[in-house]
């Protein structure tokens, strides 16, 4: 069994916990080895942490002894170096936070760790999460387990590649404008951005407040609904966190789907989607009817304003959060600074890399004077506008589906010197963080050897029903068990 | 609209961002790109439509006012470049 210990999911992994069949020991130095031989090629884990990961798993085998062991305990998992961790360094990505040693745990971190999780490592991301192929963190790109050529997507790129190569079962990643979904896609996995609120921002470092969400990516729809229940939930210190009850996601997985109304929008089979993937898409859809579910063609109409709106709102957001780095209290600063105006430029100019600098240009300009009403008021409205259509869509179907991303994983430096046309691949995402619903990605089918995704949009807080339909797929299909041919 | 090498560079003063020169010509030309494509939001008229600030009705709670988070000075200040006896310490300010 232990040679191939890693190809386990989650629930696997659980399950032959509980039959004492492995120690959690076992399986977290077989993910640290795991990460040993694949990361050296793949560079989706930034920092690891043996003893500390050795040190939990031991607590939990003894824990487990002692009759205390939950559905997680013992499980390994890397966490997005998105999310401050008092073990290892927090760096987001980012020369700024290069050696920033967080002084607290975000609650994500903090409720993992009760649930008994292992953390091995901190997950490599596009710096400040600003990216859709993980090519822009200052610690170097990520490759795709399924060739390593082409990227990964992100910004949660390591946190998909080092699932997609079964270094973890798990890992948590956050999604502003589908940094957890498209490269679930691109990595041939499966990974669910819930409703905003529902999982505390508490110490995720902020990129846009109000879209930015965390969420998982594991292999299968089961082991998302396992892991996202222990980091669901109100939290007094997160002022946004919502104070909803938390279904056992995982206990309504068997659900049927039989009878369901899914809306496929039109607009999204429409230009722009590369035909091999509308081809995938269409026999996923075929299956789902095949297990009882309804179609049914809806419009979004405003959906070619999602992107142009995105594009106003999220760098206003983060100009306004990233002002905090300013080289005095935390973070990057310069050599020898002449006066403080001269502290703060070459630090914030030394410290952030392209991408997050145009970001925090464009959302200083939209938001300067005389612009705010052209710029970040129009994109409010039609923000409005996008929810209102999907508001409407709800009224008729109980989720809508479409593809995930326009194409597959494209080749690394294929898009690095386009910033509008690496945009494009949240075409189909960033709806959902505009309209704060649950988004959810799983594999589909393959076009050229790369993995396809297609994706469940659900109402809000209705985690339990897009993850039910998932789940249904993956009883129904193989493509999520699908792996690399390096695992 | 286009965006001039000048107008960058005080876009670029106003966010606290040193950039050099020899990258203002790009930077002008990205940033304009990317305002080219958040103008199509013009093709809408959008009179009368509430903005939308945030996801859902969530309102925005407020906590009682009382003392909530231990004394953390000392870990808190920890990461930074450059403090002492509790404070950070930047170039002299005045004269």
């Amino acid at each position: 069994m232990s040679a191939d210990l890693h190809t386990l999911t989650l629930a696997q992994m659980h399950s032959a916990l509980q039959a004492g069949d492995v120690s959690s020991r076992e399986l977290v130095d077989h993910s640290l080895k795991r990460i040993e031989a694949t990361n050296p090629d793949l560079n989706a884990i930034l920092q690891v942490d043996v003893e500390g990961a050795q040190a939990s798993a031991d607590a939990a085998d003894a824990s487990r002894s002692a009759g205390n062991a939950g559905p997680l305990t013992g499980i390994p998992m890397a966490h997005k170096d998105i999310f401050c961790t008092k073990r290892l360094n927090t760096t987001c990505g980012s020369r700024m936070l290069e050696n920033f040693a967080a002084p607290y745990n975000a609650t994500v971190v903090d409720r993992l760790n009760e649930a008994g999780m292992v953390m091995v490592g901190k997950a490599n991301m596009d710096e400040f999460a600003m990216g859709s192929s993980n090519e822009n963190s200052y610690f170097g790109s990520v490759g795709n387990p399924w060739n390593k050529e082409y990227v990964p997507g992100g910004s949660s790129g390591g946190s998909a590649a080092a699932v997609a190569a079964r270094m973890v079962p798990a890992a948590t990643a956050t999604d502003t404008g589908g940094s957890i979904r498209q490269p679930a896609a691109f990595c041939g996995i499966t990974g669910i951005k819930p409703t905003y609120g529902r999982v505390s921002r508490y110490g995720m470092i902020a990129f846009a407040s109000s879209l930015d969400q965390g969420g998982v990516v594991a292999a299968t729809a089961e082991d998302c609904a396992m892991m996202l229940h222990a980091m669901s939930g109100f939290d007094e210190r997160d002022s946004t966190s919502a104070d909803v009850e938390v279904p056992n996601f995982a206990a309504g997985l068997n659900e049927s789907i039989k009878g369901l109304t899914i809306g496929l929008p039109e607009e999204y089979f429409g230009d722009g989607l590369e035909a091999a993937v509308g081809d995938a898409v269409q026999a996923g859809i075929k299956e789902l009817e095949a297990l009882g579910a309804n179609v049914k063609s809806i419009s979004l109409p405003n959906q070619h304003l999602c992107i142009p709106a995105y594009y106003v709102v999220a760098p206003a957001e983060a100009s306004s959060n990233l002002s905090r780095f300013d080289g005095v209290r935390f973070g990057h600063r310069c050599e020898d600074p002449k006066d403080l105006e001269d502290l703060y430029k070459r630090s914030r100019g030394e410290g952030f890399g392209p991408e997050v600098i145009r970001r925090i240009m464009i959302g200083t300009y939209t938001l300067s004077a005389g612009y705010y009403d052209a710029y970040y008021k129009k994109a409010q409205q039609i923000r409005r506008l996008i929810s209102d259509d999907f508001d409407k869509a709800f009224e008729s179907v109980d989720v809508v589906l479409g593809p995930t991303t326009p194409s597959p994983a494209f080749k690394r430096g294929a898009k690095t010197d386009d910033p509008v046309s690496m945009y494009l691949n949240d075409l189909y995402t960033v709806s959902a963080n505009l309209s704060g619903l649950p988004g959810l990605s799983m594999p589909c089918g393959f076009v050229n050897d790369m993995p396809v995704g297609m994706q469940l949009v659900g109402r809000a807080f209705d985690e339990s029903r897009i993850l039910a339909v998932a789940h249904q797929f993956q009883q129904a299909t193989d493509w999520h068990q699908k792996m690399p041919a390096t695992v | 609209m286009a965006l001039t090498p000048e107008e960058v560079r005080s876009i670029a003063h106003l966010a606290r961002v040193g950039v050099d020169d020899a990258t203002l010509t790009e930077l002008a030309t990205d940033l304009t790109t990317v305002l080219e494509l958040v103008e199509q939001m013009n093709s809408v008229d959008t009179t009368g439509v509430e903005p939308m600030a945030h996801p859902g009705a969530a309102q925005l709670r407020l906590r009682a006012d009382k003392v909530s988070e231990e004394n953390q000075r000392e870990s808190l200040q920890a990461p930074a470049p450059s403090a002492e006896a509790g404070y950070f310490l930047v170039p002299r300010v005045i004269e």
